[in-house]
């Protein structure tokens, strides 16, 4: 097989899921006869039809609202936020009404919400954020953040059969970047599960999406000085997989921790608090993180660049923390 | 029209509301001795609107009501049990202690699903079950309440104009019970019938009197007959009042006393029992057979509820994830085939039949005419422009626009015309109001074609 996009491997997902159970729906704005925004539900409409395929109108809150309800029909819809930044427009819908069904009264709610999701392709402030963190913030969600195509497919196979509201992000500097041969047959990837992308001795980086390509590649030249970086990557942000964490900790006792979000707030402080209550007496030197600034995404080249952590962040943070 | 009530129906009636009644004063007296939890919201005076509006449903049917609704609740099988110990924060209670009030519901067997506090959450919500429901082939309609002031929520607007988009089997109540807090209606919405509302959805809607138990039944089960038909989803405005506070905690001052007392002469309850004496429904006997009837469960429900005991503490930290406990499942009444490849392909292209043009003649003609109508009232500003009275002709497209597409859902319904047309026949909301007599038998204050005290007492501060 020739290897595919991330866009495709969800795109896979989606239509392989939808393929295998008639429970399965689709939902969101120009996702039917266009295809989507960045054409991810490509051909579904043409295969699935009108009544598993729903162009809506400009609705974020009816989109997810309905989502909800058709989830306790025992549907199991998919929802498309165009750009993952307008998830705003339905955070109550999200949060008040999804997120504590079943913990008020055992409804469960088996629904994915998906999008496009984070910088570096010059979005702008509305285009380009990375707003897990409101969301991993909020008990009854499942938050799933992948960097590879294998992971996407089977981690959206995964959210779709999962009986829990679930937000997958996706990244779109990565959509048609990162490219993998996948396997033929039905697979799924768990949910709540880290991996170690690299091994290494000498210190952990945590990272997820994005970062985990700009963090092995850090660790590649970190090599060249002597320096190995082991690096975990997250793939689900809540549940977070503490154990695959405070192992790598246990072993490196130096932790280095990479997201593309801003600073204060991010899932950096909590994999911090982590580590001390688990891994305290294991560290060797302080806990360092590599952040976005904490301002909007702003638009032009110069300035997204300035605004997002980069390749020479990681190395330099690394460095320093590597002397201790 | 529907089909008439038999006895047992209209005792019904009467049972689910005189239930609502008394178990709202239960309420207040363990409020009073601090055995609720939390706040206490009466449904005094508007249990007409619960009961008729639920009552029009089949079992397979859904609803999902809001804090004012525990008749709705009665009607689709809780008991005063379940809504006691929500107040009372018991394990026993359906959520066992995790919400309180109305907060709770059952997809499964009752088909309710819970409210939440946020206003108008629930339109988008019900909007979903109808057209999941509708999908799967059940042919069932799903029923909400919101009440006046939830109207001027985004949700709401989202939710009913993506159900009418979708011609979903949706029934949307609006309870108008002139207060929202301590807002009145007016101050809320700047037209006096919420019913309007639907003319910019495009779909059909309903005015009656919400304290005319049969107007609201006859009414409620018209549009879902309606509904069930598959012509959309239908708005039916109650007119009623809300006869406490908010909650328990709120005297209600702002309210004009005269209003209070305009509204007691109309009280749902006793207005039904004159009706069903007056038709020789029931007599004195059967009263008091009901009402002790009433009684008695009620004190056995309270007896039920203050053994049971509050939740053990440890049951804060489950169920925030399903994790299999519950299965999801549909219930398929089609045959699965149709939804998949290769019955469900379709040719994915839009039909396009009107271009969107502007057409000043037709526009300015339909607009005399309305003004006409209301005298002017909303005149639409028309400016002709380069256009000296020359009708302008729709564009067309380079590439010719409109192509045929296969059976989309929507196009299996009848073209939307004005709501008044159809679901109302050539009749205005309030005409129609003037219909909905109680079973066909005028009754004087179920008669007017305008609440006056829709908008507050006239020449009141409040009305500006
Ligand atoms: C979105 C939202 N905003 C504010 C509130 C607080 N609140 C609860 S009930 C209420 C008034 C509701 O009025 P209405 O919709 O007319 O219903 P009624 O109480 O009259 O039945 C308000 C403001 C809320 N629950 N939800
Ligand atoms: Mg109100």
């Amino acid at each position: 097989m020739a290897p595919v996009t991330m866009l495709e491997a969800i795109r896979q997902a989606i239509f392989e899921e939808m393929e295998r159970d008639p429970t399965v729906v689709a939902i969101g704005e120009d996702i039917g006869v266009y295809g989507g925004a960045f054409k991810v539900t490509a051909g579904l409409l043409e295969r699935f039809g009108w009544e598993r395929v729903i162009d809506t109108p400009i609705s974020e809150t009816a989109i997810i609202g309905a989502a909800v309800g058709m989830g306790y029909q025992g549907l199991r819809p998919i929802a498309e936020l165009q750009f993952i930044d307008f998830i705003a427009c339905c955070f109550n819908q999200i949060t008040n009404f999804a997120a504590k069904s079943h913990y008020r009264w055992g409804a469960p709610v088996p629904m994915v919400m998906r999008g496009p999701s984070g910088g570096g392709v010059h979005g702008g402030p509305f285009h380009s954020a990375n707003p897990e963190m409101y969301f991993v913030h909020t008990p009854g969600l499942k938050v799933i953040y992948p960097s590879t195509a294998y992971d996407a497919k089977g981690l959206l196979k995964s959210a779709i059969r999962d009986n829990n509201p679930v937000l997958f992000f996706e990244h779109k500097f990565l959509y048609r970047r990162i490219k993998e041969e996948l396997p033929t047959e039905d697979y799924t990837v768990p949910i709540g599960k880290a991996i170690v992308r690299r091994e290494g001795r000498d210190l952990t980086i945590v990272t997820y999406a994005a970062m985990m390509h700009t963090s092995l590649e850090a660790a590649e030249e970190l090599a060249k000085e002597g320096i190995e970086a082991e690096v975990v990557d997250l793939r689900t942000l809540l549940p977070l997989d503490k154990e695959t964490i405070l192992q790598s900790v246990k072993k490196t006792n130096k932790l280095l921790i990479v997201h593309e979000d801003t600073r204060t707030g991010g899932i950096a402080g909590e994999i911090a608090a982590v580590a001390c209550e688990g891994a305290f007496e294991d560290l060797d030197g302080p806990i360092l993180r590599v952040t976005a600034k904490d301002t909007p995404v702003p638009f032009s080249p110069p300035l997204e660049e300035r605004f997002l952590p980069n390749k020479n962040d990681v190395i330099s943070t690394a460095r320093e923390l590597a002397q201790y | 029209m529907s089909q008439p009530l038999t006895r047992e129906q209209h005792l019904d009636l009467y049972y689910y509301m005189k239930l609502n009644r008394m178990l709202d004063e239960q309420l207040v007296r363990l409020f009073r001795q601090n055995v609720v939890v939390g706040g206490l919201y009466s449904n005094l005076g508007q249990e007409a609107t619960s009961v008729g509006t639920a009552y029009a449903l089949e079992k397979r049917d859904w609803i999902a009501p809001m804090i004012r609704n525990v008749g709705g609740l009665l009607v689709k099988g809780y008991k005063p049990r379940d809504i006691l110990m929500q107040y009372m924060a018991r394990v026993d209670s359906p959520t066992m202690g995790k919400d309180g009030t109305s907060h709770f519901g059952d997809i499964k067997v009752r088909h309710v699903v819970s409210p939440i506090s946020m206003l108008g959450d629930l339109v988008p919500v019900m909007a979903g079950v109808a057209i999941g429901g509708r999908y799967l082939g059940q042919n069932i309609v799903a029923m909400t309440w919101v009440g006046d002031g939830a109207t001027s929520t985004g949700a709401f607007h989202e939710g009913m104009n993506f159900a009418a988009t979708q011609h979903a089997p949706l029934v949307l109540v609006v309870e108008n019970n002139q207060w929202a807090y301590s807002t009145p209606v007016a101050k809320q919405v700047p037209i006096h019938d919420l019913a309007d509302r639907a003319k910019a959805y495009g779909i059909a809607s309903a005015i009656v009197d919400g304290n005319d138990v049969m107007a609201v039944y006859q009414t409620t089960k018209e549009a879902v007959n309606r509904c069930r038909a598959g012509k959309g989803p239908v708005l039916i405005e109650s007119k009623t009042m809300r006869m406490k506070g908010h909650a328990q905690h709120d005297a209600a001052e702002y309210v004009p006393k005269e209003m209070f007392k305009y509204w007691e002469a109309r009280d749902p309850i006793a207005r039904y029992e004159k009706y069903l004496t007056e038709n020789k429904i029931w007599d004195e006997k059967t009263k008091k057979e009901l009402d002790a009837r009433i009684d008695k469960e009620l004190k056995e429900d309270l007896e039920f509820a203050e053994k049971s005991p509050l939740p053990p503490p440890e049951l804060a930290e489950q169920g925030v994830y399903c994790d299999g406990c519950h299965t999801v499942e549909a219930v398929w009444n089609r045959s699965k085939a149709e939804v998949t490849p290769p019955k469900s392909s379709v040719k994915p292209e839009w039909e396009v039949t009107d271009f969107g043009g502007f057409d000043l003649a037709s526009t300015m003609a339909k607009q005399s005419a309305a003004a006409g109508e209301n005298g002017g009232k909303d005149a639409r500003i028309i400016s002709q422009g380069t256009h000296k009275n020359t009708a302008h002709k729709p564009q067309q497209r380079p590439n010719g626009g409109a192509a045929k597409s296969a059976q989309h859902p929507a196009r299996n319904f009848e073209r939307q015309q004005p709501a008044s047309q159809k679901f109302k026949g050539q009749k205005s909301p309030s005409q129609r109001m003037m219909d909905q007599k109680t079973n066909g038998q005028p009754e004087k204050s179920s008669a007017v074609a305008r609440v006056p005290f829709g908008r507050g007492p006239k020449g009141k501060e409040g009305r500006k």
